[in-house]
């Protein structure tokens, strides 16, 4: 009873931690909402009356007026519908890049960290390895491997992301593994996959969520540098990043195609990164300023 | 001893701001130190004898709000003062060590850095005349070969010898008063007494006044000669050494002499932990802060604060009862329990 | 201290030859080889094959890799499959143009950021803080692609103010005031990408060094604002910041694909982007092999750093 109580009110405690933080600094709050709006949106998008393929050769490259909120582009289609549209790629993308990313960092993590010896040796040298290529270098010299795509881009993000994720969940496996519960569990037998999937994933979870927003910020981040080189999406799927590719050859008749992906963008991958933030705040007990003894 | 007193503070309140909410860290304190003596204020971890002591220097950081009645040093008036005057006393005329000997100092800056930073801060002296200034204070305080050790960084160092680096630095512009917070709590028992030791010698030698923070009372028993014991940012007794440990007037007093180990004279007695935990200074209790684990607490505690009763010139203690109160309730509840 | 550096440069070895080797064998699992730039339609299989033989291809794997490190380190990176042209010529000239835009665009980028980044720290939670950490904030979230489009349309297309492609006008190659006007765009996109990063960087050791106990202690010892800041908080704060350089090597390569790629500067990034859109794939290869060596060279620069400047480290030998 009494560490149930501890923990309710360790929880709370933390949501008050957050709820400061929030308060203080109005830019997590908006955030938070963009955050909501956009995956609502994305999610309900077929259900809204937006035509993002139909083209209409009378009103290319226009401009934002009552009928096209966002203009037109090239070939006369609604900006509007395929800046949404182009989100709900670019959100997927993100997402699963993230989920591919973080599934193989955690098992390279947790094994590494768990089994130690040999194993982490080897694990860890082809963490160095990868780490020491310039990541855009072997995203796009892997990319060339593979068919162009929307799978294509997961697999690449999510194969060459999940380093930092593995160096993390490796040290608070590390760490982890030296906890009473988990001797005793292995002292009585339980199989190491059990021990790691039931014990110490999930006290490490605290770290890998946060580490998983960040993931998808940057994983939003490179499939649009990707698409604009190129690589990544390609018709008729639409992301931000292909957007803005296809923005470079009209700049000079309608900025309003590259402004405005480039926007959504930023208040995207920027909102990501507030929300880590605000995980990370209510994760750590904060010790407040003031009490000194 | 003179009846000057070279620090007289009077009900001195400190509070921090946190995320909306205050905190009362110090609450109506008046103590003074007279010229010479060597004065000690103890209490446990969150007494707030830390706070009371760096509100006076002016040191606590920027959310927090000091007010007094009265705090005058060596005839000025503290309260009085600029903020730049007052940053000018600070390392000169009252300096203060700390306790964590190991980050005290900063690691990329030699020991002879830190020595004569300080010297040439407040001495019109050339370089050459600090850094012979600087060798003088490390020797004073007892570091074998000091020229060799001007050029070396503080992690070449022990915990005891950084914690003699600090009490030069601290002297080597003579203050007034020196400030030990916790000095030997994070140091080895036998580097303990002597950095305890070092201290009495200097007071004494360069006429200093000297308090000293620390929980510990048995440290304080064989150095001070007048003693200051707070709970949860109030002074619940204070008086004379001898005063103190023969003659405790307050529960809290009495409960702390109690769990000090002493060395086994005759018979055998248990060591006494106090019961329970001091109260978080976001929730204090209304009256005195002692009454949840104090074991004559009654319905006149939980009211207003305990009045200050005087027993001597020098002796006072914040109870609703007399110390012969207590020993006659004392004397009762045994007799009710055997 | 020698003993480190000696131990450190010898596990800096394998690593290499472990990315040499996955080039090597990356290079090989492509569809085309060095070979099928020489091929001309018409040529029998038996032409083919005495090719293949001349130029070692039917050697074993390991033979052929070994004779390709060894071109490596003589400086022959082979030739590309669309131009025809020397990798190692390209590279060179491609290289110096690459470092003409990034030393400087870098080195301002790292001085704006020590000083912003300080004041950030300085000012915890105060105005200037929440500005500049905005600032960053905002910064890591923006594509630099997108801020370059911007300012193409800006000064290149409304304001006509600069150009937007290359580095020369053509006929002007002498001109420094010519090469300035065709830098000064991707030199600002640069730094504006460079920053973010850097300052947040600063700005965190920055708060860690104000939270220390010596600070407090500086304090009480009479020491002013000014006088924490620039004798101590600086140094503690500078020493990994110095470090940060060593790894920043690497991006005298690789730092600017895609605002190279972008303003047709003429270096490593359309060098690189073309070849990946060409499939061409030794020239793909090489400059994954050499933007490598040069991060396991700058990770390396950047730990001797460490151990020269840290005092701390110096003692551990």
């Amino acid at each position: 009873m009494q560490m149930e109580k501890k923990t309710k009110k360790n929880r709370q405690r933390r949501m008050e931690n957050v709820i400061v933080a929030l308060k203080n600094d109005k830019l997590s709050i908006f955030a938070i909402v963009w955050l909501i709006v956009l995956i609502v949106i994305a999610l309900i998008a077929p259900l809204l009356p937006l035509d993002p393929i139909t083209t209409d050769t009378t009103s290319m490259l226009k401009g934002i007026s009552s009928a096209h909120w966002c203009g037109t582009d090239e070939l006369g289609r609604d900006y509007f519908a395929r800046l949404i549209y182009g989100g709900r790629v670019s959100l997927m993308v993100g997402v699963l890049a993230m989920l591919a990313s973080a599934s193989i960092g955690i098992l390279v993590g947790t094994v590494a960290g768990y089994c130690g010896g040999i194993v982490d040796s080897i694990l860890m040298r082809i963490v160095d390895v990868l780490h020491s290529i310039p990541w855009l270098i072997l995203v796009t010299v892997v990319s060339l491997f593979l068919k162009r795509g929307i799978q294509s881009i997961i697999i690449v993000i999510g194969l060459f992301t999940w380093m930092g994720t593995a160096r993390l969940t490796r040290a608070e496996t590390l760490s982890i593994k030296e906890r009473e519960y988990i001797q005793y569990a292995k002292f009585m037998g339980v199989p190491m996959w059990r021990i790691i999937l039931f014990h110490v994933i999930p006290s490490a979870f605290p770290t890998i969520i946060i580490v998983a927003t960040t993931s998808i910020a940057d994983a939003i981040m490179t499939e649009s540098a990707l698409s604009f080189l190129g690589l990544g999406i390609v018709q008729p799927d639409t992301s931000w990043g292909s957007l803005l590719q296809r923005a470079q050859t009209y700049l000079q008749r309608s900025i309003h195609m590259a402004v405005l992906p480039g926007i959504l963008i930023i208040l995207t991958v920027f909102s990501f990164n507030k929300l880590g933030n605000l995980l990370r705040i209510y994760v750590e007990p904060r010790i407040s300023e003031g009490d000194s003894e | 001893m003179s009846e000057k007193q070279i620090l007289t503070v009077e009900n001195i309140r400190t509070t921090f701001s946190v995320h909306k909410r205050t905190l009362e860290a110090v609450r109506g304190v008046d103590i003074h130190v007279d010229e010479g003596e060597f004065f000690a204020v103890v209490g446990e971890s969150g007494s707030g004898k830390s706070v009371l002591m760096k509100s006076i220097m002016g040191i606590l950081p920027d959310n927090a709000k000091v007010t007094a009645d009265k705090m005058e040093f060596a005839g000025k008036d503290l309260m009085s003062l600029s903020s730049e005057e007052r940053r000018r006393l600070r390392g000169q005329e009252i300096a203060m060590i700390f306790q964590d000997p190991m980050t005290a100092l900063n690691p990329v800056k030699k020991i002879g850095a830190h020595l004569t930073e300080v010297i040439r801060r407040y001495r019109k002296v050339s370089k050459a005349e600090a850094y012979r200034l600087a060798v003088e204070a490390l020797a004073k305080v007892g570091i074998p070969s000091p020229e060799s050790r001007m050029e070396q960084y503080p992690h070449e160092f022990s915990g005891g010898m950084r914690q003699r680096v600090m009490i030069a630095m601290a002297l080597s512009c003579s203050p007034k008063l020196l400030i030990a917070d916790e000095p030997t709590t994070a140091l080895d028992v036998t580097i303990q007494a002597q950095i305890l030791e070092l201290l009495k010698e200097l007071q004494e030698r360069e006429n200093m006044s000297v308090v000293l923070i620390t929980h510990d009372l048995g440290v304080v028993a064989s150095t001070c000669s007048r003693i200051a014991v707070m709970y949860c940012g109030m002074i619940m007794e204070n008086g004379l050494a001898r005063e103190i440990f023969y003659h405790p007037q307050h529960p809290y007093t009495r409960a702390l002499l109690r769990a000090v180990p002493k060395p086994v004279t005759g018979e055998k007695e248990r060591l006494e932990a106090i019961p329970g935990a001091a109260p978080s200074l976001l929730a204090l209790p209304q009256g005195c802060p002692f009454q949840d684990r104090c074991q004559f607490a009654c319905a006149k505690c939980k009211g207003e604060l305990p009045p200050v009763h005087r027993y001597s010139d020098t002796q006072s203690a914040r109870c609703v009862f007399t110390g012969e109160e207590l020993d006659r309730l004392a004397k009762e509840k045994k007799g009710g329990n055997a | 201290m020698a003993k480190y550096i000696i131990k450190r440069i010898i596990t800096a070895i394998p690593l290499i030859l472990a990315i040499s080797i996955l080039c090597f064998v990356l290079m090989n699992l492509a569809p085309y080889d060095a070979i099928d730039t020489m091929i001309k339609p018409g040529m029998s299989d038996e032409v083919v094959a005495l090719m293949r033989a001349k130029y070692g291809y039917d050697r074993p794997a390991y033979i052929q890799y070994l004779s390709w490190l060894n071109g490596i380190l003589h400086g022959e990176f082979g030739y590309s499959i669309v131009t025809k042209q020397s990798i190692s010529l390209d590279l060179s000239t491609r290289i110096v143009n690459t470092i003409k835009l990034i030393l400087p665009s870098y080195l301002t980028a790292y001085v704006l950021s020590i000083v912003l980044g300080l004041v950030a720290g300085s000012h915890k939670n105060k105005w200037q803080d929440k500005l500049i950490d905005g600032f960053a904030s905002i910064g890591i979230a923006t594509p630099t692609f997108w801020v370059s489009m911007l300012l193409i349309y800006i000064f290149g297309y409304k304001l006509r103010l600069l150009p937007i492609i290359g580095m020369h006008t053509i006929g002007k190659e002498g001109s420094i005031l010519d090469f300035l006007q065709h830098f000064v765009l991707p030199y600002v996109v640069l730094v504006i990408a460079f920053m973010p990063d850097l300052i947040r960087y600063v700005r965190s050791s920055t708060i860690t060094q104000f939270s220390e106990d010596y600070v407090m202690v500086q304090r009480a010892f009479g020491a002013s604002r000014t006088e924490i800041m620039f004798k101590h908080v600086c140094k503690n704060v500078l020493l990994p910041v110095i470090t940060k350089l060593g790894m920043a090597i690497p991006m005298l390569i690789t730092g600017a694909i895609i605002t190279e790629t972008i303003f047709s500067w003429p270096g490593i990034g359309p060098y690189f982007t073309t070849a990946v859109n060409g499939l061409d794939y030794p020239v793909v290869m090489a400059i994954l092999l050499l933007s490598s060596g040069m991060v396991i060279i700058g990770n390396l620069v950047a730990d001797i750093l460490c151990c020269l400047t840290d005092p701390r480290i110096k003692e551990m030998g």
